[in-house]
């Protein structure tokens, strides 16, 4: 099944993010494609390549970056909302691109399913 | 438009394919930014030619209760853009019957015409639909 997953919250503060990026590593372990993660919301702030978790801590960030290096998951974070909280090219982490809303609404249309992650 | 939809043309992109999206607005309108960001993505959406409806449920009624004054909380009032969907073609706005009388809101509170219905009959409009997002 084609899966598109919208991600509404910030990471760390709030588990959306956790809890989707667990479904969508099971998915994948199913054999289902993820065809777009959307970051919506505070959810852009999950693209922040400055963020520095403590050592001992998962690192919300860049376990999405892997995820996407190594299933070719499209990791799109909306552009309106990232530069009214100043996620730019130059702080987004690698694997992560900047587009628009359009592409959740695309998204929606050609997943077989799409699932929020939220509050 | 192509920024607008994210580099996305709308023909070769989406295939002709139409499939019911429900935008489910369940916050209040002010005190966080889900209210207006969901109208931001259904504003969107309009450009994509896809069958639309909104659902407003829980406090989620009062994004489109009249008379909002924000001025003393210094946040812009961006209810008037409900009543520009109609020009998007986005007619099919439907309130949740048991969430405006909690709040003791009448039908003729909101500033868009809107269908008042049951929770039985939300359930069933949600079950109809393809894509459901919820905000």
């Amino acid at each position: 099944m084609k899966l598109g997953i919208m991600i509404n919250e910030g990471p760390y503060t709030h588990q959306a993010s956790d809890t989707a990026y667990l479904f969508a590593k099971a998915a994948i372990e199913k054999g289902h494609k993820i065809h777009r993660v959307f970051f919506y919301h505070d959810g852009v702030y999950n693209a922040n390549r400055h963020a520095e978790p403590p050592q001992d801590d998962r690192n919300i960030v860049n376990r999405w970056q892997k995820l996407a290096k190594d299933h070719h998951v499209d990791l799109v974070v909306c552009v309106a909302a990232a530069l009214r909280r100043g996620i730019k090219d130059e702080n987004l982490q690698e694997g992560f691109r900047i587009s628009g809303l359009g592409q959740l609404i695309e998204t929606g249309i050609q997943s077989d399913r799409m699932v929020t992650f939220g509050d | 438009m192509t920024e607008a939809t994210g580099g996305i043309e709308m023909e070769e992109g989406v295939g002709g394919k139409v499939k019911k999206f429900l935008y489910v607005n369940r916050k209040a309108p002010y005190g966080t930014i889900y209210a207006l960001e969901s109208l931001e993505v259904v504003l969107i959406a309009a450009a994509f030619d896809q069958d639309v409806s909104l659902a407003f449920l829980d406090d989620g009624v009062y994004q489109i209760v009249k008379g909002q004054h924000t001025k003393p909380i210094d946040v812009k009032n961006f209810s008037p853009a409900y009543r520009a969907l109609e020009g998007y073609d986005i007619e099919k706005l439907f309130v949740e019957k048991e969430s405006m009388e909690a709040r003791g809101l009448k039908e003729e509170d909101f500033i868009v015409p809107v269908k008042v219905i049951g929770t039985q009959e939300m359930t069933d409009l949600m079950q109809s639909q393809d894509v459901i997002l919820s905000f």
